[in-house]
């Protein structure tokens, strides 16, 4: 998969899961920070992530200063697939 | 020799740490050294039960067994790793759950001080194998990992991946003095809590009661409720104490022992609670138990939607959380309390708008610190037994 494609599907993912339409213009906000994601938000991009690109990230692999902008997790899945 | 609670242990930690000390600076490796020292610390430990030391000794080298067991498993893909790895995790969790049926029916029954801590320990090496996040532990580094004496009766609980990075990075001089030099502050810090704040707490749960006298309701009512806070003060300084001491005594090994308070009576929710109090138990569950319900919830479609996935998941935690207490009534129910607790909060910030819409405002924040800490000193009622038998006034 080319990395512009797969940097939208995972774009489009977030947008679906947080109903944050904008959130392609600040790939590198703190998602934390800003309260688009929290802990169960946080369970529901792991597991959307393992159903679209078969990408199992257990949950005590990575801390979350790891995933917690846009860019960071498109790393994560790129660095997986 | 009780733990932090003896004189003896004091004095041998004080030479225990002289001797750290002089390593640290000397910048010579301070790991096998622990290791030793944990070894003379235990035997003295166990010196007045020796059934109880054969069991650990027995325990340490069945749960290396389990864990090369299933290091191999996934090492050589076994075309039935999952259904095994499954077996050994039960067999890994089956000493403790033994010994805590055991002890309700006999209080002598066989087990040894820190069990329920060093299965903690032992389970999250086992997940962890699983995950594929640990490829090889080497024998000693597990056996010093579980062994480590400053954690080993009451935690903090501490996770094998950040232990070994520990014991894999030298420290400089500079790098162990300024660790020794922290290490000394929470020890110092976690002595005060112990031995001013917990010993205040307790003059005040039995002479409180007493102090206020009469024979009126409002009397009663009142003496119920200075000794449940008192209790509550007791458990914080009792426990916070101890663990504040723990992770001194660690950093001074040179060992980054995680913190278990942080400021829990500044909680604004009972999620914000649970994120201060015995922060290392609660973190492990969240890890291990929540966040694997709930994903596997999520992944199967097991409910309608996310919210009930992790109510349900709060609830399997926490009664979890209750058990390992001891299966008792007062500490299931303190469980499934704070189970409903953090599912109803979980509910609440997710669905009203009137939360949504105020909660950065400061009156909604101190009558949500209110309300959370009415409903945390309930919690110790629950589990010190006084909401079941009141005290007699």
């Amino acid at each position: 998969m080319a990395h512009e494609d797969l940097d939208q599907k995972i774009v489009d993912l977030l947008v679906d899961l947080t109903g944050e339409e904008e959130l392609g213009e600040y790939r590198d906000v703190d998602l934390f920070e800003e309260e688009v994601l929290d802990s169960l938000g946080a369970i529901e991009v792991l597991v959307a992530i393992k159903q679209q690109f078969g990408v199992s990230i257990a949950p005590t692999e990575l801390e979350r200063e790891e995933m917690n902008s846009v860019n960071k997790i498109i790393e994560r899945v790129r660095e997986r697939l | 020799m009780g733990f932090y609670t003896e004189p003896a242990f004091f004095i041998l930690l004080a030479v225990v740490v002289v001797i750290a000390a002089i390593l640290g600076i000397a910048e010579k490796p301070l790991h096998k050294y622990g290791l030793a020292a944990s070894v003379v610390m235990l035997a003295l430990l166990f010196s007045e039960s020796i059934p109880s030391l054969v069991f650990l000794l027995c325990y340490l080298a069945y749960s290396f067994a389990l864990e090369r067991f299933v290091e191999r498993l996934f090492r050589a893909d076994n075309p039935r790793k999952v259904a095994l790895y499954r077996v050994a995790l039960a067999a890994q969790i089956a000493p403790l759950f033994v010994y805590k049926v055991g002890v309700l029916f006999d209080p002598g029954f066989l087990g040894f001080i820190g069990i329920s801590y060093i299965t903690f320990k032992s389970v999250q090496v086992l997940i962890e194998v699983r995950d594929g996040l640990i490829e090889r532990v080497s024998a000693w580094h597990y056996l010093y990992f579980l062994v480590f004496f400053p954690t080993f009766t009451s935690g903090p609980i501490m996770r094998s991946r950040a232990f070994e990075k520990d014991l894999e990075t030298p420290l400089s001089r500079d790098e162990y003095l300024t660790r020794l030099y922290r290490g000394t502050g929470w020890f110092v810090l976690g002595a005060l809590y112990k031995y001013v704040g917990a010993s205040l707490a307790s003059w005040l749960m039995w002479f409180g009661p007493a102090a206020i006298g009469g024979s009126t309701t409002g009397a009663y009512v009142a003496a119920q409720l200075v000794y449940g806070f008192a209790y509550g003060l007791y458990l914080f300084f009792d426990f916070a104490g101890y663990s504040h001491m723990a992770v001194g005594a660690g950093f001074a090994l040179g060992v980054e022992v995680p913190r278990n308070f942080r400021a829990p009576f500044l909680a604004i929710d009972i999620k914000d609670f649970w994120d201060r109090w015995h922060i290392t138990l609660s973190h492990w569950l969240r890890d291990f138990v929540f966040m694997r319900f709930t994903s596997a919830a999520l992944d199967h479609s097991w409910f309608k939607s996310t919210l009930t996935a992790a109510c349900i998941g709060f609830v399997i935690n926490m009664v979890l959380m209750g058990c390992w207490h001891g299966l008792t009534v007062e500490y299931l129910f303190y469980g499934l309390y704070h189970g409903v607790l953090l599912a109803a909060c979980e509910a609440f910030q997710r669905t009203s708008g009137f939360y949504k819409k105020h909660r950065k405002e400061r009156w909604f924040k101190v009558c949500s610190w209110a309300v959370t800490m009415i409903a945390v000193f309930y919690g110790f009622a629950l589990f010190g037994g006084q909401a079941f038998h009141p005290i007699a006034v």
